[in-house]
């Protein structure tokens, strides 16, 4: 066969359309010994993106934790997996679609969907939940309103038409977000066959099989158009954005499942970024072999492509298998049973190359492993101080606010400069910040409730909570097992204090599985970054791996994988760069042995009694703090301080003990302290119950506000009925340990009112409606301003 | 006797009624596939809810050329049962056997809550053990489940006691607050409201069950 080595263009203009510098070039023909030719050095583009390789991030994170008694895939694979015990595993994965998301909202959500389901799929697990983790700008400016409306539109649209419950999430807005949402799709799926399905190819000469969609020239370029920032500029790599077919991704995933059972694919790899390129070289590299690829035999959209488009085509619901020899049929059979695409497109060699043909001429002849192995690592210095700005953050302290009055306080800048509030006020504009208020405008657009397993809805508890029940069988088992899923991460508290926000997201997701019941496993983390190239961002990143690495270990949940982004920032017209809140979210799986011992947030009955459960810290200050809370920024306009220390080792007693709590079922509800402090979050436990509560504190010596709404301290609101009064106070003799302490706050009333004391003095008295009426109109009234 | 679960490529509610009648309720149940023409040894036939084909042109538009579904009009003319849940009602009035459409919902966006329901008629076996006033609480999941007649079939449907289920509070702007009709011959019912999530104590309330059991006997 001939070889059309061209090597007749002009190297520069094209290191620049890949991305790739001159010393990429120098390595990339000295991995070769000679130079590469056009399609092959856009191999290259892609392969070594930050998108697929990263570049600036694969120092980092080897930091983490990622083996446990029960992972059983870790980092590396389409997805991590864990072991449920009954012959069940879960699999599970985080990743972003942000730039794709900020330039065409609609399709960069749903693909970005879609991507993650096909991560889950492709091991061999039937997808049975999704869940989100958006960032946006304020609702005041329109286009932010546009993106949101998009975004959530898209992930709808794909998750509904796919028929996988999207059951939770996390959404919250800041201006950093401004032009450069953040969208992040996580998954999960549940494993039956004995098998995992691998990605990397095996058996010499075993045959490559293409199944899905057709390859068009959509998607072109997207993993280098990912790894850069957004300017003006960007809306014109919109065919650089995907278009998402659901209901093929649906026949796709049935299919998958039907063959995958049978047991005649050796090895599967989803197309996703970098498309052709990515999965043949990942599936060669990873398996010690080399494929062959022929693209006259790839289904193709359009006549006349090119070996670059082919190759670097990101094409959606595309996948690549190596399956046993004489079984081709009988698996492509599966897949056109669903009217998809499926063709023997290659075959695996001996030889570790990724060799491609088109018209009976070799057009890319490359060893796998000089795309995919030891790619390039940018060395970034780590400046040893925090930076000049955040220390002066650091300065920040609660004696810098306003004297307090005794019913409330005058505010200190930002829309409600010198205006006096009282409590009932400052809580009521509280619930209405959209980061804190109710996102029943966005999961409502969701089905959460498809597949018959969600057992709690978005919005009543901490977590989302579904039913474990094989999917190979209808009829009922003994086993009573579920599955809590969150996702989590305090931007503000990261964009202060990497180290602690960090930790604090990870201490937060773990909390939020424990308050419904379950015992954290796994972690999966999305590190959504500004550019690493700034001595800033990059000590923002190293700052954040290390908290994630630091929480994840005390904590014992190990990290799976997961997905980097960076370059999210902006580029305004004057050439100013405005970053992104670094956002490290935190995507974390538990166990729930028995789903009748589970807990949610809402208040039960009447008369139950509230109770506070928090560790007891020496001094309070650096624990629990207004320091860059939600209410120093909403009320008093500003972002500032140094963000709470999280006492891991603390945090993790405290867990415990609140598991114990509820697997013994002596609460009726549980709930953690988070956005808004205590105020907000007595007021959510009665808004979703419509119970009101009476609280009387016995605070001295205390800044009211701080009482009120301050946040930090690993603190849960819990409330237990009168019926198990003795055996909660057993159950606290016996196992309460130091330093957690209990604190009866109150208890809840029939009244629809919430009522906060302190040494019997009314500092906040409102009525449940108005309180409600808040919360639940915030994001509707903004989005209806359109 | 069993239960006959059509699956379309794009149905996504199959394995839901299955669980619901043959893991919850205990019946017998199958899938059928699109393309068979067999529905022998059947006492009903679930459209299931889902995006059939895509749903590209308009949901249900391409789903009434399915071979299965010209074995289905012989299935109902001689009194088979039939159950058109969200999805499978579009199917059922794209298929002409029941009147109306289904379009966008008034609010435009996709719609999944759970929603209160009046029994309007018990003229039919779907509902019988109710009396008309009674209330039931289902989920909905839907985009296009904005219920449209023009005045003279809403008339012939209030003649006939033909719709069965009615909105409390009207989610997605269907004429006249309907939820769910039948046929003349009351053997074909179109919802959209979803029983199947409504007959696990699990996950939700049981007020799915009458619905689905009435499919057998």
């Amino acid at each position: 066969m001939q070889s059309s080595i061209s090597l007749d263009y002009d190297i520069q203009k094209a290191l620049r359309k890949e991305g790739l510098s001159n010393e990429d070039f120098k390595e990339i023909c000295r991995r070769l010994d000679r130079k590469p030719n056009r399609t092959e050095l856009g191999m290259f583009g892609v392969m070594w993106s930050e998108h697929c390789c990263y570049r600036n991030s694969k120092q980092l994170l080897t930091s983490f934790p990622t083996t446990g008694p029960r992972i059983l895939v870790g980092p590396g694979e389409n997805a991590g997996v864990v072991d449920l015990g009954d012959g069940l595993n879960l699999a599970f994965k985080i990743e972003s679609h942000n730039h794709p998301s900020a330039i065409e909202p609609f399709q960069g959500a749903a693909t970005g969907v879609g991507g993650i389901l096909r991560d889950i799929f492709t091991m061999g697990a039937r997808p049975i939940a999704i869940l989100n983790s958006l960032r946006f700008g304020p609702l005041e400016d329109e286009k932010n309103i546009g993106l949101l409306e998009g975004v959530v539109s898209g992930i709808s649209h794909y998750g509904n038409c796919v028929g996988v419950p999207t059951v939770g999430g996390e959404v919250s807005f800041d201006s950093s977000y401004s032009g450069n949402p953040l969208v992040n799709a996580m998954a999960l799926g549940l494993l039956e066959t004995k098998d995992i399905v691998c990605s990397g190819a095996k058996g010499i000469g075993y045959p490559v099989i293409y199944v899905g969609s057709t390859t068009g020239r959509d998607g072109m370029g997207g993993a280098s158009f990912a790894s850069s920032e957004l300017t003006n500029s960007s809306l014109d790599d919109r065919p650089a954005v995907q278009v998402g077919d659901p209901f093929l991704e649906k026949g796709l995933i049935e299919a998958c499942l039907d063959v995958f059972k049978i047991g005649n694919v050796v090895a599967a790899q989803d197309m996703g970024a970098a498309g052709l390129t990515c999965s043949t070289s990942e599936m060669a590299s990873k398996g010690g072999v080399g494929i062959e690829l022929n693209l006259d035999l790839v289904p193709a959209r359009e006549k006349g492509m090119t070996p670059y488009e082919f190759l670097l085509s990101e094409s959606q619901e595309r996948m690549l298998f190596v399956v046993k020899p004489g079984k081709e049929e009988s698996v492509m059979d599966s897949f056109r049973k669903w009217g998809l695409q499926a063709s023997v497109v290659g075959k695996v060699l001996r030889e570790n190359i990724v060799r491609v043909i088109q018209n009976n001429e070799i057009v890319a002849d490359l060893p796998a492993s000089a795309l995919a192995d030891d790619t390039p690592i940018d060395k970034h210095k780590l400046i040893s101080d925090p930076p000049q700005d955040i220390e002066d953050h650091w300065k920040w302290n609660e004696n810098l606010l306003p004297n307090i009055q005794k019913s409330g306080i005058q505010c200190l800048s930002g829309q409600y400069k010198d205006q006096f509030l009282n409590w009932n006020q400052i809580l009521i504009k509280l619930l209405d910040d959209p980061t804190i208020a109710s996102k029943r405008w966005i999961y409502s657009q969701y089905d959460h409730q498809i597949q018959s397993n969600t057992v709690i809805l978005p919005g009543k508890a901490d977590a989302a909570v579904i039913r474990l029940r094989s999917q190979n069988n209808y009829s009922y088992s003994k086993s009573n097992k579920g599955i809590a899923a969150v996702v989590d991460c305090q931007n503000r508290w990261v964009s202060l204090d990497p180290l602690r926000g960090s930790i604090a997201s990870v201490a937060e997701a773990s909390r939020n599985l424990v308050c419904v019941g379950a015992q954290p496993l796994a972690v999966t983390d999305n590190l959504n970054f500004p550019s690493p190239e700034t001595d800033k961002g990059y000590w923002q990143l190293a700052s954040a791996c290390q908290g994630i690495s630091e929480a994840c270990n005390v904590l014992s949940t190990p990290v799976t994988g997961g997905n980097v982004s960076l370059y999210n920032e902006t580029r305004d017209s004057e050439g100013k760069i405005q970053p992104i809140h670094p956002t490290p979210v935190i995507g974390m799986v538990g166990l729930i042995d028995n789903l009748e011992q589970i807990c949610s947030l809402s208040w039960k009955n009447e008369r139950d009694s509230i109770y506070l459960i928090a560790p007891k810290f020496q001094s309070d200050d650096q624990y629990l703090t207004l320091s860059a809370s939600s209410y120093l920024e909403v009320i008093h306009g500003l972002q500032t301080g140094r963000p709470p220390l999280i006492d891991l080792n603390i945090e993790k007693k405290l867990q415990s003990f609140l598991l114990n709590l509820i697997k013994n079922k002596l609460l009726s509800s549980a709930h953690d302290i988070s956005d808004g402090g205590l105020a907000v979050a007595l007021s959510e436990s009665s808004i979703d119950s419509g119970l009101g509560v009476d609280i009387n504190l016995f605070v001295e010596n205390q800044r009211i506000d701080k009482v009120l709404f301050a946040e930090g301290g690993s603190r849960i609101i819990v409330s237990v009925s009168s019926e198990k009064f003795i055996e909660w106070d057993n159950f606290i003799s016996e196992s309460l340990i130091e330093p957690i302490t209990i604190t009866h706050l109150g208890s809840v009333i029939k009244e629809p009112q919430i009522r906060i004391s302190n040494n019997n003095q009314v500092l906040l008295d409102e009525s449940l409606s108005l309180i409600k009426d808040s919360y639940e109109s915030s994001i509707p009234r903004r989005v209806k301003s359109l | 006797m069993s239960i006959g679960i059509v699956v379309f490529p794009g149905s996504n509610c199959d394995r839901d009624v299955r669980w619901a009648t043959e893991g919850c309720l205990g019946f017998s149940t199958k899938f059928l596939w699109h393309e068979s023409r067999d529905l022998s040894g059947l006492e009903a036939v679930v459209l299931p809810g889902g995006f059939s084909y895509g749903d590209y042109l308009r949901c249900g538009a391409i789903a009434r050329f399915a071979p299965v579904l010209e074995a289905l009009i012989e299935f109902v003319d001689n009194g088979g049962k039939v159950l058109g849940i969200c999805n499978g009602f579009q199917v059922l009035t794209e298929l002409g056997l029941l009147p109306g459409a289904l379009t966008r919902n008034s609010g435009l966006h996709f719609v999944c809550k759970d929603v209160e329901l009046e029994v309007v008629s018990q003229r039919t076996s779907w509902l019988q053990n109710k009396n008309p006033g009674d209330l039931l609480t289902l989920p909905i999941a839907h985009g296009e489940g904005r219920y449209q007649c023009s005045k003279d079939t809403l008339h012939k449907l209030e003649d006939e006691d033909a719709i069965a289920l009615r909105y409390l509070i009207n989610p997605n702007g269907s004429i006249s607050d309907i939820a769910g009709i039948t046929n003349k011959s009351g053997n074909v019912l179109g919802l959209m409201p979803h029983p199947e999530r409504a007959c696990d104590p699990l996950t939700g309330t049981l007020d799915g069950r009458e619905i689905l059991e009435a499919l057998i006997g």
